[in-house]
Parts: structure tokens; sequence; C-alpha cells
């Protein structure tokens, strides 16, 4: 039973980690009708700020002395590191996607094809292929609880993650910002016409989806250990499949298909065998496209004809 | 009877888009279906021409259920349409966006094709024949070669109906054809849905706002509002209808007379 | 069903002004052409084999084995405008076809036809065939269920396939996981590729695909990229015609695949990596989405980029990437467009003749 419990434990910390990325996904999706397939080169990219920034800030001082490095120095290099992701993201928004905002669907999915290519190759040409140790921004500190082993690392991520999403939900439903974000994605035209600035609308879409992607990144590194320069690959396809799962464009939906996916991950690698780990997610998505392609909150859009 | 709706239903999630309509077109017939902005008229051409399934309801085509068949199916079986948004191939040139539709009748096989046999050769030579007969009948035999897109937007309308008619429709639906035309492109187009009638032998049924068109040409018109039907009959009857009148102007004016 | 013949307004012209009626020639004058051409190929490949360095023939071949992959793939992605992302594990499964089958078939072909350039040929032959059936297959089977999903999502669940093969092929133990392929003997796989079968090949598939292309079908395809639904509404059996690119496509690829192998001495599941996929979409899109001629340019650019670039391997990747959001910002038609070298060409002629025409003529299909 505890092996159980134990796998549903490392499952949800896992999920939590795919709901923040997949986040990113859903909302560039409901608003730009586009996969933003650089979204996981992103959450790569928050990953080696945390662990560029910590090490400029001498985490491996703290590490050698066997003591934590200070809450508020931790809480420091999460800010920088989604900062800079939402600076990203709005970079990539404003150079390789407005541009091509008005053209027939496949140019922009090209597009955002070429943009992740170039981001996991740049990254492996600046960071070096070579896997890096996570430095531990926080130190582990485990606890056991009725077989369970729970440490403060997987805590944190549910914390982290609870909290970022329920920011998330609070910006949404009551700013502005947030109430054009769902006017945009319903209707677009109307939207415009109603006097919101679309272009802010999507640059704020773009810094909020990385931002959240940069925290699931730096919250990986911790609860991985290594991060390597195509991390994003795997790891955004399946946040991906998690938004899909629970309904692209929809918000609470890529929460539960984070979720879904992170238990789905972690029981499979346990109790069939850990090589199939990946492929479950690869036959979730092929079982949904097949049978349900809105996703599990997703709504069916008839086309007008 | 040609086509049959039988008290057809659709429902889109909340909004009831057609609501227990029944029509009856007879073959040879000019049809009119009309009704103010989103009374559910391209609703009703998406449910028979098999875009959408009746979710109440059927609709017969000389006696046949085809409610819910696929669009080509139902296409291949003698119903054509155009669409309310012209929806030509535009990057094709007008000849190639007609000789697509001949597809069913003229098409040779996959191996055919690859190896180039005579019956392919005397297949495309017919579809062309054939493809370019209609374009001339509709006044666009010098556009045959040019960009479906890049035509005037009248021309781009007739060409929809040169395509349609490439299927040898029994039935022609034509989605608010006069749209965006002037009086006197009106006017043509008036005769060439008499031509439709009386020299193919097309029965044409016509969602339209222009009621000089409607009034002019068709011999039954059926009326819808919010989904339900409203009226039905010659023009002189429906002209006079005070729920009609309502319907489009409004209560109070019609109240006035 | 009536159907009439329309009365025209007014009385046709003689013949309609799009040129005279096409006067198929005769079987005996295509058999007499394809056998000059199978010897204008064997004579080439003789005399190149002659002039130029080994390097220099590898980046032929190459290249030819990518006009096969960028023709191909162009069909259901450029001619019909639906989006795979993930051929490359079409054309590992006609590259492990080929290669699995060769090597077991040979046995049997050598006692039929006695050891020798015969058997050889025939052998090589038959395992390429094969090895595209299966790929072409497992088209149809992927094609199926996803063909009627919405442009991105075919792209993604294509992109998952391509994995999902690879990965199969990594476990595969009777296929050499991923060390490799190399058949029975010691010295790997036979090396039956060469200039005169990668060309054969080319030849083949341009020919398929281009009388596909420029036929009724390929008309009806492009009419599902133009507008599915319209496509629908006059009759087009969207479905079938859909499967029956992807299917072909793949075939094709798998054709590549077993070229491929048979060029080096193995084959392991890294050759077929998403990489691949990418290389493909770069050769499409540089040669203009939807024309086979460009294509056909495509799948050169790429070959003999990547050997120029064979000292800087890892900023291949940076590069291509680079070119697909450049190519996609600037000029996303690629170089041609959607029109083809031939009529291009006879275009520039005609008009260089008559001193320039204008007007917004389509190509002829």
């Amino acid at each position: 039973m505890s092996e159980f419990l134990q796998q549903i434990v490392n499952g949800l910390s896992l999920g939590s980690i795919y709901a923040l990325i997949a986040l990113g996904y859903t909302m560039v999706y409901g608003i730009l009708k586009l996969i933003n397939f650089a979204h996981g080169e992103v959450f790569m990219m928050g990953a080696y700020a945390g662990y560029y920034s910590a090490t400029w800030l001498g985490v491996e001082r703290y590490e050698s002395q066997g003591t934590g490095f200070p809450l508020w120095l931790a809480l420091g290099v999460l800010v920088f590191s989604m900062l800079s992701a939402a600076l990203l993201g709005t970079l990539i928004e404003a150079l390789a996607y407005r541009p091509v905002r008005s053209a027939p669907r496949l140019t922009p999915l090209i597009t955002a094809i070429g943009v992740s290519l170039f981001l996991q190759n740049g990254a492996m040409l600046l960071f070096s292929p070579n896997p890096r140790r996570y430095p531990a921004i926080l130190s582990e500190v485990r606890f056991e609880l009725g077989g369970v082993i729970v440490t403060n690392i997987k805590l944190a991520i549910f914390a982290v993650a609870m909290l970022l999403m329920l920011g998330l939900h609070v910006l949404v439903q009551k700013t502005w910002t947030g109430r054009a974000m769902r006017a945009l994605s319903m209707n677009a035209d109307a939207a415009r016409l109603m006097g919101i600035d679309v272009n802010a609308t999507i640059r704020a879409t773009f810094a909020i989806g990385s931002a959240l992607a940069a925290a699931g990144g730096i919250l990986f590194g911790l609860d991985q250990i290594t991060i390597n320069p195509l991390m994003g690959v795997l790891t955004g396809l399946k946040a991906f499949v998690a938004a899909v799962l629970g309904g692209i464009g929809n918000i609470p939906g890529a929460l539960i298909g984070g979720v879904l996916i992170g238990l789905a991950e972690q029981l499979t690698a346990g109790y069939l065998s850990p090589d199939y780990r990946d492929a479950i997610t690869f036959v979730i998505l092929i079982v949904m496209l097949l049978l349900k392609p809105e996703g599990l909150l997703g709504v069916v859009r008839q086309e007008k004809v | 009877m040609l086509l049959q709706l039988d008290r057809v239903d659709k429902i889109f999630g909340g909004l009831h888009a057609v609501r227990g309509v029944s029509v009856q077109v007879q073959k040879g017939e000019i049809f009119g279906l009309i009704g103010p902005n989103g009374a559910g008229k391209t609703t009703l051409f998406n449910v028979i021409t098999g875009v959408y399934r009746p979710d109440g309801g059927r609709v017969l085509f000389n006696g046949q259920d085809i409610s819910g068949h696929s669009p080509a199916k139902i296409a291949a079986g003698g119903i054509g349409r155009t669409f309310q948004n012209i929806r030509l191939f535009r990057s094709m040139t007008a000849e190639q966006n007609v000789m697509v539709a001949g597809h069913r009748l003229h098409g040779a096989g996959v191996l055919s094709t690859v190896l180039r046999t005579a019956r392919q050769a005397s297949c495309e030579q017919a579809l062309r024949q054939r493809a370019y007969e209609l374009l001339e009948a509709l006044g666009l035999a010098a556009q045959a070669g040019d960009i479906a897109g890049s035509l005037p937007y009248g021309s781009q309308r007739r060409l929809e109906i040169a395509r349609a008619l490439m299927l040898s429709p029994q039935l022609l639906l034509l989605d608010e054809p006069a749209a965006g035309m002037n009086s006197h492109e009106a006017r043509e187009l008036e005769t060439q849905i008499r031509w439709l009638r009386d020299q193919l032998g097309v029965t044409v049924v016509l969602v339209e706002h222009n009621m000089s068109v409607v009034m002019s040409v068709c011999e039954r018109i059926h009326v819808v509002d919010h989904g339900e039907t409203i009226a039905n009959g010659s023009p002189a009857v429906i002209k006079a209808d005070p729920k009609v009148l309502a319907a489009y102007l409004g209560q109070d004016t019609a109240e006035a007379g | 069903m009536s159907p009439e013949a329309p009365a025209p307004a007014a009385p046709p012209p003689a013949a309609p002004p799009l040129g005279p009626a096409p006067r198929m020639p005769r079987w005996g004058l295509r058999v007499l052409g394809a056998i000059v051409l199978i010897v204008a190929i064997q004579l080439g490949r003789l005399g190149l084999e002659a002039a130029l360095i080994e390097y220099a023939q590898r980046i032929l071949l190459l290249a030819g084995i990518n006009v096969i992959l960028a023709v191909s793939l162009n069909l259901i992605n450029g001619t019909t405008g639906q989006f795979s992302i993930g051929h490359a594990g079409f054309m590992a499964i006609g590259a492990y076809g080929a290669a699995f089958l060769g090597v077991h078939m040979a046995p049997a072909l050598q006692v039929l036809f006695g050891p020798g350039m015969l058997s050889d040929a025939i052998t090589f032959n038959l395992a390429l065939i094969l090895g595209a059936l299966l790929a072409g297959l497992s088209g149809f089977c992927v094609g199926l269920p996803s063909l009627r999903l919405r442009g991105d999502y075919l792209a993604i669940v294509t992109l998952g396939f391509g994995e999902i093969i690879r990965i199969v092929f990594n476990n595969a133990t009777f296929l050499g996981s991923a060390t490799g392929y190399f058949g029975d003997s010691p010295a790997g796989l036979p090396t039956y590729t060469n200039l005169f079968w990668v060309y054969v090949w080319v030849a083949i598939v341009i020919v398929v695909i281009w009388n596909l292309t420029f036929s009724q079908t390929g008309r009806s395809l492009s009419a599902i990229r133009e507008d599915e639904i319209a496509a629908e509404a006059m009759a087009t059996p969207t479905t079938r015609l859909k499967v029956l690119a992807f299917s072909l496509s793949a075939a094709g690829a798998g054709i590549a695949g077993g070229l491929f192998a048979h060029m080096q001495s193995g084959i392991r599941p890294e050759d077929f990596k998403f990489d691949k996929s990418i290389d493909m979409i770069v050769m499409i899109i540089v040669g203009g989405l939807g024309s086979v001629s460009g294509a056909a340019l495509g799948g050169i650019f790429v070959a003999v980029s990547l050997e120029l670039m064979r000292d800087l391997h890892e900023y291949r990747l940076v590069l291509y990437a680079l070119l697909l959001i450049v190519i996609m910002l600037v000029r996303p038609e690629g170089i041609l467009g959607s029109r083809e070298l031939p009529q291009l060409l006879a275009s520039r002629f005609v008009r260089l003749g008559r001193g320039g025409q204008g007007g917004a003529r389509g190509a002829r299909s």
C-alpha cells in the first residue's frame, strides 16, 4: 500500500510540474490556435536560468556548509528565472510569431518548430550538451509518513505549483488582463472591436505562460537533480499531451491533464516497467485524439461553414 | 417531391438553431428560403448537404433518407451547392476549380493516372471539355486560366455555380448568390437561375436576402425566423403575410401595415 | 441521377483555347524512352564514378535519396496540405524492411539465378519494393485514424508515431536494437546502392508522383488542401484520397530508406531520429511547398549543405532552424513556391521570345 501511495506522491509532484508547463501551451493555443513548440525550450531555459543564477549567488558555498540556501535567495532565483523566461517568451512572440500571425496555419507551425530547434541546439552550443547537476537551491530533507518517503522538495513543488496556479486563477478571473485573455480566446474579432489591446494581451499571455514554465523548470531540476539542453523536448511533449488531455485552451483542464499524466507515468514506471514511462504518454495522446480530441473539459468546436 | 425536410432540428450547444422545420421542394421548382439574419437558413443548407447531422427529423431526397450522410456522398447523389462565404479553391485556376467537381463522373483510377493510359487521357479530355462548356455557359470562358482568387467578386460567385453544376446535380442549393451584386448583376443572376431550371432541368433552392431577386425568380417561398417556419407560399402570399413583415421589419411596423 | 448535357448560351468554339488534346505516346515509344533513360543513367553513372572522388559520389547518392524523400513528403504535406512531421519513421521501416528481407531472400534468389549481378539486382529491388510496401502499409495504418484530425493535431500524432517507431527499432533485438542492423555477414549489409539504382528510382518516383500530381487526382488533392469542406461538397472522396496520398508518401520514404540502408554496412535507429524528419521538412520548405521540382531542388540543397557543414555539424541544426524561421518570415513560399521548374523555364523562354506577357495565369494542371 505504501508503495502505491509513494507512486501517487511522486506522480502528483511530477504532475504539478507538467501542469505548470501545460498552462503555457493551453493559454497560447486558446488565443492564437498555435501549438507553441518552443514552450518546452522556455521551460528548459528557465531551469538553466535557475542554475546559473543560483551558481552566481554562491549556492555551492551553502551546499558545502551543509546548510540550506537561504529562502530569500531561493525565492530570488525563482523570480529571476520566471522574469527571464517571461522576457524570452515575449521576445519569441514578437520576433517569430507576430509577423506570421495572419499567415495560413502551416506557416506559424513551421516557425514554431524552427524556434524550438533553434533554442535546443543553441542551448547545446551555449551550455554544452552534457547534463549538469542541479544546485541545491533547496537542500533536501526527507520525511517518512507511514512508509511513504516525502521530501521537502516534493512539498515545495506542490506549494509553489498550487500558489502559482491560484495566482493565475485570480489573474484570469479578476483582472482586466485576464478578462482580455478570456475574451480573445472566445472571439478575437469581437475582442478587438471592444477595444482590447490584442498585442499587449498576447504578449502578456506568452509572458505568464513562460514564467510558469520556468518555475516548472526549477522545480523539475530540484526533483530530477540533473538538467540538460534537451530536457524540454520530452517533458514539453508530455506537458502538451496533458494540455490536450484536459482540453486545449482550457485552463483548469491543463491542471487536471498535468496531474493525470504525472500519475499515469509514475504508476506505469512503478508497476509496468520504467522503459514504458515515456510511451504511456504517447498512448494516452493517441487514444485521446481518436476518442475525444476536444479533451476531458474541452468543447467540440463546430467550424462555421 | 425531390427534397423533403421532415421536422428537422439542429442544436448547437445551447442554441436551438433549427426547430421542427418541414419543407417540401418539388422537382423543377425554383424555391426560395428566406428569413432575417441568424434565422437558420444556412444551417438548413448544411443539414441538407450533410455538413451537419440533424438532431431531430429527417432529410429525404428522391424519397431516400439522406440524414447524416457524408457531404461527399450527398453531393455524389445529386445535390450541389454554393457557399455563403464563397469557398473556391483560391490558388487554383477557374478551370481547375470546376474540374475538381468532376472527379466522380470522369475520374480515372490511380493506376491509370500513374501510368498515363489512353483511358486517363480521354477522361482528362472529357473533364476539360465539360468544364469549359460550363464556364462558357456562365460567361467565364475567358477567365478559365485565371487564378480563382484573383477574379472579381461577381465572377467568383458565378464560378462557384459552374463548379457545382459539374456534379450534374438534380438539386442546386444557392446560398446568397446575389450578395454584393448591383442591380444589373442581380438581373443577370435571375436570368441564369431561370436558365439553370429551364435548360438544365436543375431544381434550385435559393437562400437570399435580395428581395427583388427572390420575388422575381422564386415560385414558392419558405420563411424561417429564429429557426422556425413562419410562412410558406407563393411570392404574393408571402409579401402580404404580416408575420413575415414582423420578422423582417419589427412588430410595430407590421402592425402599422 | 439524370445528367443532362448543358446547352451553352453561345455555340462553343472549335476547340477550347487551352491547347489541343494531348496525344498520348503509344506504349512502344514509352518503353523505348525508358530504355534510353536507363542507358543514359548507367552511362552517367559510369562517367561520374570514373571522374569523381568517392566523397563527391556519396553526395550525389545522398542527393538522390533526398530527392525521393522530398518529393514523397511533398505529396502529402505540400499538395494535399496535411502536415506530417514524422516521416523519418516510414523511412526507417523501409530501411529495416529492405535490409532484413534482402538478407533473408538473398540465399534463395541466388539459388534461383546463380550468384552474381543478376540475383543481386533482383534481390535488391525486390527488397526495396517490399520495404516500401511495408512503409506504405504503416502509412495506411497511421493515416486512416489520424487524417481526420485538425492540422496541428495531425502534426503531433505523426511526430509521436515517428518517435514510437524509433523506440520500437531501438528495442527490437532481432534487428540489432540500438547497435544497429548489419545483416548476417561480418562485412555488414551488402552495398547494393550505387548511382545507377538511386537515380533509376529517382526517375520512377518522380514520374509516379508527377503523373499523380498533374491529374484529376492531384487536382482533388490540391482541392483538399485549399478547402476540404468545399472539396467534400463537390463529391471529392477526401478521406480516401488523403489516406492514399499519405500511404504513397510513406512508401516513397520507404524506398529512400531502403536505398539508404544499402549505402553503408548497417543502419541504426539513430539514423532515423526526429532530426531526419526535420531535414525532410527543410527540403520541401526551401524548395517550395507544393512544387514537385521544388522538392527535388530542396532535397539536393539539403544533401549538399549537409556535406558542406560536415565540419560544423553541431551548428548544422541551429543553422537549419534559423533557415526555417527566416524562410517563414521572409519568403514562406520557398524557391519555387507552388510553381514547377519546367513551366517556369518555359514561360521565361516564351517571354524572352515575345517580349513579355502579363496576367494571372495559373500553372497547367
